[in-house]
């Protein structure tokens, strides 16, 4: 077997466990401290102004589903049973609707603003990072406050101070949503520019702190980076800077992606709330609904995919640097001569 | 004491410690002048800032000013005691698997791995989900429990890069324990990154509590810079315009995790003279 192949399945192998544990915690952890969740959720709405007809069939959908009268573990067979079916369970505060319909037409809003907005910011940060790095100076001086302040705004704060700044006083931008509320989602031109109008200060604001973030790490990657031999052997050599900048970007990126990897989950959660500021239709303000109308299905599917969403990212992330650290690459060689 | 001394000359650390003083100041001092109740309603909802409450009112009516001084001292407290307990945790993991080696580390890695993997905020959500009154500290308990796992990872690295030291390998000779050889002869080596790394989870701490109050999952029966931004997100104050309901909260937050960050990077360039530009 090549090394490659060996780290690839490796990695694959480590995953899936990674999944499983992923999936105990998202079962077991709400029902570690008090009970079930799903049965407080009951006796809460005993206190509810319903007619008992409606309460009843209520309480045999969610008997159903979680099994509330049989012991924890079966209950959690009877819940990955389901997951497997692609059946997350029935809406609590949207009863009777299905939480996987409702997160499915949550999805694409999040994976449009924030893949985007995460691959974007990371690469030009890098890039940043890097130039910075080697032109030194004044640039730097300046440059590295500023992103540093950059970075430590939270996203929801740059977010609400955008909302407030450019949306509400200025009026550039849409105050939230996903498009303009009188619209149905279709297909047709008013609504998709209404759509991408939408989209902007969502997408800037997790846009500009990522930049700052990935600047900064770049940065002192690449300050390392160019106090190694062959930079000053290449500037020596009279190699024009901006191929020497892409030696270093080259050396850092490595570092780089590994960093990705540990802060991904860090980005997926703070943009998450940058869509509640902006009451953008995706994951974010879902969960945030789920929360407050504490309607434990939904939220538990929120966080069941969020989780595997991040792992999933993860997982390329580890494939890609599989493929791109050469020390791998190396070993594979080694073995093939 | 000299180390101090060292450390005030870099300007990093010292424009932190400076910005972070102002920001102490305020919130101590403002309780001392303005004896209005957080919780109680002064005036009109969403007055402007004027003479008698200078930073306005919320949407109670609330005074603002009062409000933004006892939640930074709440959220600065829940995430100095995060910080904490996710350092220690962190510490002992990274210690014990760095130094043991062998199955031990190779659980505890697994372990560590584990949780950098799963979004500690995931898991902040699942716990706080459960638990029904929330104290600031039980809040911050949670979030320290969370995020101690790239602290455990960083100083496992350099434990293990300690462990085959000469000096190590002479306590061992002369029949020290794990215990004191860990206390002894490695921490002092990591002391410096240990307290770095406190004020990075210190500063992630401030910022997870204020992430999981805009959820409104945060702390119950109290006010923290998360909670008033919830708030403000609730009742809507960035359409009615209430710029003084959020934008002083946001810019407080910022304005602590900035100075953290200085202070971290200020020690970074003191303690690791390999970035020092």
């Amino acid at each position: 077997m090549t090394p490659l192949k060996r780290y690839f399945i490796n990695k694959a192998l480590w995953y899936c466990l990674t999944l499983l544990i992923a999936v105990m915690l998202n079962f077991f952890l709400p029902r570690m401290i008090k009970g079930n969740p799903v049965e407080a959720m009951m006796a809460e709405l005993n206190t509810g102004m319903m007619d008992s007809d409606s309460k009843k069939k209520l309480y045999e959908t969610f008997n159903k589903e979680f099994g509330l009268d049989k012991p924890l573990i079966t209950q959690f067979f009877i819940y990955t049973g389901n997951l497997l079916h692609g059946d997350l369970g029935t809406s609590f505060g949207m009863y009777p609707k299905k939480v996987e319909r409702i997160i499915a037409g949550a999805i694409p809003w999040t994976i449009a603003l924030q893949l985007p907005a995460i691959l974007l910011g990371w690469l030009l940060g890098n890039a940043l990072g890097a130039i910075v790095a080697y032109r030194k100076g004044i640039l730097d001086k300046v440059f590295f406050p500023v992103s540093l302040f950059i970075h430590s705004i939270p996203f929801f704060a740059l977010s609400i101070i955008l909302l407030y700044l450019l949306a509400v006083e200025l009026s550039w931008f849409p105050v939230g949503g996903g498009y303009a509320y009188e619209l149905i989602p279709s297909l047709n031109f008013r609504f998709i520019s209404s759509v991408i109008y939408h989209y902007w200060l969502p997408f800037l604001s997790i846009f500009i702190v990522l930049i700052g973030g990935q600047a900064i790490g770049m940065r002192s990657m690449a300050i390392y980076e160019l106090k190694e031999d062959y930079v000053l052997y290449s500037k020596l050599m009279g190699v024009k800077d901006r191929k020497i900048i892409s030696y270093v970007f080259k050396n850092g990126m490595l570092p780089q992606i590994t960093g990705l990897s540990l802060s991904i989950g860090v980005m997926v959660a703070g943009a998450l709330i940058t869509e509640i500021v902006f009451n953008y239709p995706g994951i974010g303000s879902l969960l945030f609904k789920a929360i407050r109308q504490l309607d434990y299905p939904l939220i538990s599917g929120c966080t069941l995919l969020i989780t595997c969403s991040v792992i999933a990212a993860n997982f390329c992330i580890d494939m890609l640097y599989g493929l791109l650290d050469p020390r791998i690459k190396a070993a594979q060689l080694e073995e093939a001569s | 004491m000299k180390i101090i001394l060292i450390l005030l000359k870099s300007p990093k650390f010292l424009t932190g410690i400076v910005i972070l003083s102002i920001i102490f100041a305020i919130t101590f001092l403002t309780p001392l002048v303005n004896d209005n109740s957080p919780t109680e309603m002064v005036t009109c909802s969403f007055q402007a800032p004027d003479s008698k409450h200078i930073l306005g009112s919320d949407n109670f009516g609330r005074d603002v000013m009062i409000q933004l001084a006892l939640g930074t001292q709440t959220s600065l407290y829940v995430g100095i005691i995060a910080g904490m307990v996710a350092t220690l945790i962190g510490l002992f993991i990274g210690l014990y698997s760095g130094y043991l080696g062998g199955l031990i580390d190779n659980i505890l890695t697994m372990l560590t791995n584990l949780f950098i993997v799963i979004p500690p905020f995931i898991i902040l959500i699942l716990i706080s989900v459960s638990v029904d009154s929330r104290s600031s500290t039980l809040t911050a308990l949670i979030i320290g429990f969370t995020s101690w796992p790239w602290t455990a990872r960083a100083v496992r690295a350099q434990t293990s890069s300690l462990r085959n030291r000469d000096h190590i390998n002479i306590a061992k000779l002369s029949g020290a324990g794990t215990f004191r050889i860990i206390i002894f002869e490695i921490l002092p080596y990591i002391a410096s990154y240990a307290v770095m790394a406190f004020i990075l989870q210190t500063a992630s701490g401030i910022l997870a509590e204020a992430a999981i109050s805009m959820l409104g999952l945060g702390p119950y029966n109290t006010i923290s810079l998360g909670i008033m931004l919830n708030w403000a997100i609730v009742f809507e104050a960035p359409a009615a315009g209430a710029w003084w309901a959020f934008i002083p909260t946001a810019m407080i937050i910022s304005a602590i995790t900035f100075s953290l960050f200085y202070i971290n990077s200020g020690m970074d360039e003191i303690f690791n003279p390999k970035i020092r530009s």
